[in-house]
């Protein structure tokens, strides 16, 4: 599969995703929320695994998430990560950020198709 | 409240940064593992499951930097990290680390001491508070010494009432001589040297005693009974530093004295009003006692008001001039003054002259540190290149260009720091000595130490040096292309030659700063020697003096000149027996040296002339005995003063030429010769001169000598004795036998020391000698460093062509040609440094030309001798690679590679 046709991601986007996905999900592993934000976003989002590493740590160390050792289904220790009150009302603040930008950018890039007919109808106001 | 839980957090992780490490490893580990597992459920080979996990997670490693980057102090981990690193490298390379740290210790110190004498002299104010305040009142520079820079005891007190702009105004008789007191301590008398203050001088100037109490006004009055305050070092050596001295009472100068206070160590008077002299006692000045009609003998101090400007106090000054007397018993005195009183800054006074000099040393020991960072960007670049390969592997595994680059300034911060604390060390001995050295005519020189000013100044420059010398190599290494870096293993590619280029710019740019320091310390080398040259007017080698003791006074009521016929009887006695010892040669006597003090005594003119206006600075004034021009090697037409010229006799005067050519000028004289003319210094008070005196430089070495008069001891009133001896032997072999003599006859003669006329020569240069000593002492560092650097340069470039110089050798090329190849290549870049160091210094040549004596800032000679110079240390740093360039042999060097 040629990288080329996979996003990368904005800076910042990752740790929204990873909040969202542990808000979804409940308690999960490192690997478990990689894998989950591939499948949701049907392999389109360009991520090395490792860099999830970052943005968990950088969370927890906001307290947005928390962290415990665990033993997975297929009976393995890793470290579990769930998301704490704190980071639902930031999810829930960065959540609107983002739902602002989309609708700007759709907005913005919208422009294009029916530009015509907006700007003829107002500038015809009679 | 989440920021500091944060910060908590990362502090957690810096100290137990260990053990998070460890736990990322675990979690890294446990996400392979979970993803092998989910990929062998799907049907895949253990081996295939492994590569793809490896694959989505990306690199283990990059994802544990981002990791730490992202929890912890990302900077400190990676400094602490550094500093490992680099402590580990630079021990594997001890001769580069011990030669930069030399150069860089050498350097910094140099700038840390000559820091710590700009810093005392110049830039921090004088150790008293609110030192912007004080001013020095003087009339500006005149022929006349002292007499005409100080005032009468009436001109001050009409200007310390009249004045609006002054706190209070203080002053000290300026005219005590060096050994004018005389302690008696059990047998034998001990001499020092004290200075009489006006009452407030201590109150003003804010000095506190160290113990005890300072002058009160009636310490100053009629009648009141003698006190004195030690100086802090006189108290500790003269007096075993008794911590119950005060109120002790000894015999000084035959008058029991009581000692009210000690001073503090930290104010020294003649480290601030008369550098390169010890002063131990200050006593009080009564300026209603017999100094009244003195004359002029004040120099005037004052405290201005706080928020008075000193044009204000100019003005004011200008102001209260005209009505300040000489003396008020003569109206006619009355405006005297006018123009002659004009307040400076005390600072101005003190280290004023000496600004020049000063930022002179402070460039040339810049020069010295930029020359020093020019050799170690060299060196590192040359370790660099030698270590770009190491640099393009770290690159390759994933270090960034900022890491690497940073890496290579914590390389350079650690040898600039070990630098600048070897540095300090060096400039805490140089400090400490130059503070010890008492002779040195330099103000506030006893003050002298490292501070916190200087500590802060040295981690400038460390951090400045560090940034100069690192950051070249380091941004040139960590910009290197990487392929070419790797593939990059025969020498005499591209990259290398690019190197070569920038080392050649900077050897060129150091061979030129090394030649402008050689050049400013030639012509200061010159004009020392110039001064060493001037004819003073007097021969002070196998001279030397002593203060003699004498007591002419009279009971009251005596017959006229019976003081003189009594000290002329002493003089003659003293004179005989000394003239007697073997060894001397001739012998005399005089109230004061020359180039220690002086003074003036109004202005005698030819007989029958009409003296013209505004002339009234009179000559300096000698009072001698027969014998004394001879002592002093000093040259003399017409005839020496004879015991037979007394109070009863022609008063009799020798001048000196300059006077001479004067007054000539408006007498009519046949051949223009004084000598058997007379001079009228009064009404009924004519002068007959007998003899012309050779000029002498009586206050400095490298200025004029101005108009002297000579009056016989056995005529005018000394105000003192200096025995002057010349001996066939060195001076230091008779002082006993002087001493002897002298207590022979005068049990109350203290002992005083046998001081050689070479040395008041030697104290009025030392200033001089001390600038010129330190500018060549960095002259010949720099010059060593550029010796260096054209070496390493040089030696490297051999280095690299070993295999070029082996191809053409096996081509049929000489030794011979190779080594001249070699050395002319040296040369061509030294020409080229040369070049440009001598126009640099054409062109700033002028920023010394106030310090040189006789001597042009384009001296000819300076220049040629410096490039010279120059060019040889070069030849000689490049023979050593030409000479190993020379014995390549051919096949050895094809082989190498």
């Amino acid at each position: 599969m040629p990288s080329s046709s996979k996003l990368d991601l904005l800076q910042g986007t990752l740790d929204l995703m990873v909040l969202q996905t542990l808000t979804a999900m409940g308690s999960l592993h490192g690997y478990g929320i990689a894998r989950r934000i591939e499948q949701v976003s049907g392999n389109q989002v360009l991520l090395n695994q490792g860099t999830i590493y970052a943005s968990l740590v950088r969370l927890e160390q906001r307290g947005w998430i928390k962290s415990e050792w665990g033993i997975s289904g297929n009976n393995r220790k890793a470290k579990f990560y769930s998301i704490t009150k704190a980071g639902r009302r930031q999810l829930a603040v960065d959540a609107r950020h983002w739902e602002r930008l989309t609708g700007v950018m759709d907005r913005v890039l919208g422009m294009g198709k029916d530009a015509g007919e907006a700007i003829g109808e107002s500038e015809n106001p009679a | 409240m989440s920021r500091l839980r944060r910060a908590g957090g990362r502090l957690r992780a810096l100290f137990t940064g260990r053990s998070l490490d460890e736990e990322l490893d675990d979690e890294l580990a446990a996400h392979i593992d979970l993803a092998v597992d989910a990929y062998i459920e799907r049907g895949m080979t253990a081996e295939q499951a492994r590569r793809r996990a490896m694959i989505e997670f990306g690199g283990i490693q990059q994802a544990r930097e981002h990791h730490r980057e992202a929890r912890g102090f990302m900077h400190f981990d990676i400094l602490l990290q550094d500093l490992k690193y680099t402590l580990r490298t630079l021990g594997r390379d001890p001769g580069f680390t011990a030669i930069a740290v030399l150069i860089l210790a050498l350097a910094i110190g140099a700038n840390i001491a000559v820091f710590s004498v700009v810093n005392t002299l110049m830039l921090r104010p004088l150790p008293f508070p609110h030192a912007q305040q004080l001013v020095w009142i003087a009339p500006p520079p005149t022929k006349c010494g002292l007499s005409c820079a100080t005032y009468s005891t009436d001109a001050y007190d009409e200007f310390r009432a009249g004045s609006r702009s002054y706190q209070d105004v203080t002053g000290y008789f300026a005219f005590s001589s060096a050994g004018n007191l005389s302690l008696k301590l059990g047998s034998a008398p001990v001499t020092a040297t004290s200075i009489d203050v006006i009452a407030n001088f201590f109150p003003l100037l804010g000095v506190q005693p160290a113990i005890g109490r300072v002058f009160t006004e009636d310490d100053a009055r009629n009648g009141a009974s003698p006190v004195i305050l030690l100086s802090n070092a006189w108290w500790k050596r003269q007096f075993n530093a008794d911590p119950n001295i005060v109120g002790k009472a000894f015999d000084m100068n035959g008058h029991q004295t009581t000692v009210i206070g000690v001073l503090r160590a930290s104010f020294d008077f003649g480290a601030v009003f008369a550098p390169g002299t010890k002063v131990d006692a200050i006593t009080p000045l009564n300026l209603y006692g017999p100094p009244r009609d003195w004359g002029n003998i004040i120099t005037l101090i004052g405290r201005l008001k706080p928020g008075v400007s000193l044009a204000q106090a100019r003005n004011d000054a200008e102001r209260v001039a005209p009505t300040m007397c000489w003396n008020n018993k003569q109206p006619q005195t009355c405006g005297d003054y006018k123009g002659a009183v004009v307040p400076v800054p005390l600072k101005d006074y003190i280290s004023g002259k000496l600004r020049r000099a000063l930022v002179v040393l402070w460039c040339a020991v810049g020069a010295i540190l930029l020359i020093a960072c020019v050799n170690l960007s060299n060196l590192l670049l040359a370790r660099s290149a030698a270590r770009s390969k190491e640099f393009a592997m770290r690159g390759a595994l994933g270090a960034s260009r900022g890491r690497i680059v940073r890496q290579l300034m914590t390389e350079s911060l650690i040898l600039s720091g070990a630098g600048a604390g070897f540095g300090l060390l060096l400039a805490f001995t140089l400090v400490g000595w130059l503070a010890n050295q008492g002779a040195i005519a330099l103000p506030l020189l006893g003050t002298l130490r490292i501070d916190g000013a200087a500590l802060g100044w040295t981690v400038l420059i460390a951090v400045s040096a560090a940034v100069l010398f690192g950051l070249m190599p380091g941004l040139r290494m960590a910009g290197g292309n990487l392929h070419e870096s790797l593939k990059d293993t025969s020498a005499g590619s591209g990259h290398s030659r690019k190197h070569e280029r920038i080392r050649s710019i900077l050897v060129v740019s150091e061979v030129a700063l090394a030649c402008m320091l050689l050049v400013g310390a030639g012509l200061l080398l010159r004009s020392f020697m110039h001064v060493l040259d001037v004819d003073l007017g007097f021969q002070p080698e196998r001279s030397a003096a002593i203060k003699v003791d004498y007591d002419d006074s009279v009971p009251p009521g005596s017959p006229d000149g019976a003081s003189i016929q009594k000290r002329t009887a002493i003089f003659q006695q003293v004179l005989s027996r000394v003239g007697a010892i073997p060894g001397v040669e001739a012998s005399g006597i005089v109230d004061y040296l020359p180039l220690s003090q002086n003074r003036a005594w109004g202005l005698p003119f030819p007989k029958g002339v009409k003296r013209p206006e505004g002339i009234d600075n009179g000559p300096l004034v000698y009072v001698v005995t027969q014998g004394y021009l001879r002592a002093m090697g000093t040259g003399l037409r017409g005839r020496d003063f004879a015991w037979s010229d007394g109070p009863k006799s022609e008063p009799v005067v020798m001048i000196n030429q300059s006077f001479a050519r004067f007054l000539a000028n408006y007498a009519n004289w046949p051949n223009r010769d004084p000598v058997g003319q007379l001079l009228s210094s009064g009404p009924n008070n004519d002068l007959r001169v007998v003899g012309v005196v050779d000029d002498v430089h009586e206050e400095n070495v490298d200025g004029e000598a101005g108009w002297q008069i000579y009056y016989p001891a056995t005529q005018a009133g000394p105000s003192g004795a200096e025995l002057v001896v010349r001996t066939t032997l060195p001076p230091a072999v008779l002082a006993n036998t002087v001493l002897r003599t002298l207590r022979d006859l005068n049990p109350q003669q203290p002992l005083a020391e046998f001081i050689p006329i070479q040395s008041l020569v030697d104290h009025a240069n030392s200033p001089r000698r001390f600038f010129m000593f330190l500018v060549a002492a960095f002259a010949g560092l720099g010059l060593l460093l550029a010796a260096l650097g054209i070496y390493g340069v040089i030696s490297y470039t051999v280095t690299r062509q070993t295999q070029e110089i082996g191809i053409r050798m096996a081509l049929g090329a000489s030794a011979h040609l190779v080594e001249r190849q070699v050395l002319m290549s040296t040369l061509r870049l030294t020409l080229v440094g040369v070049s440009l160091g001598a126009f640099a210094s054409l062109a700033t040549a002028k920023l010394i030309a106030s310090l040189l004596f006789a001597t042009s800032p384009w001296d000819g000679v300076t220049y040629v001798a410096m490039a010279a110079a120059l060019l040889a240390v070069a030849a000689l740093s490049g023979y050593i690679p030409a000479r190993r360039a020379a014995r390549i042999s051919p096949m050895v060097a094809l082989r190498a590679n």
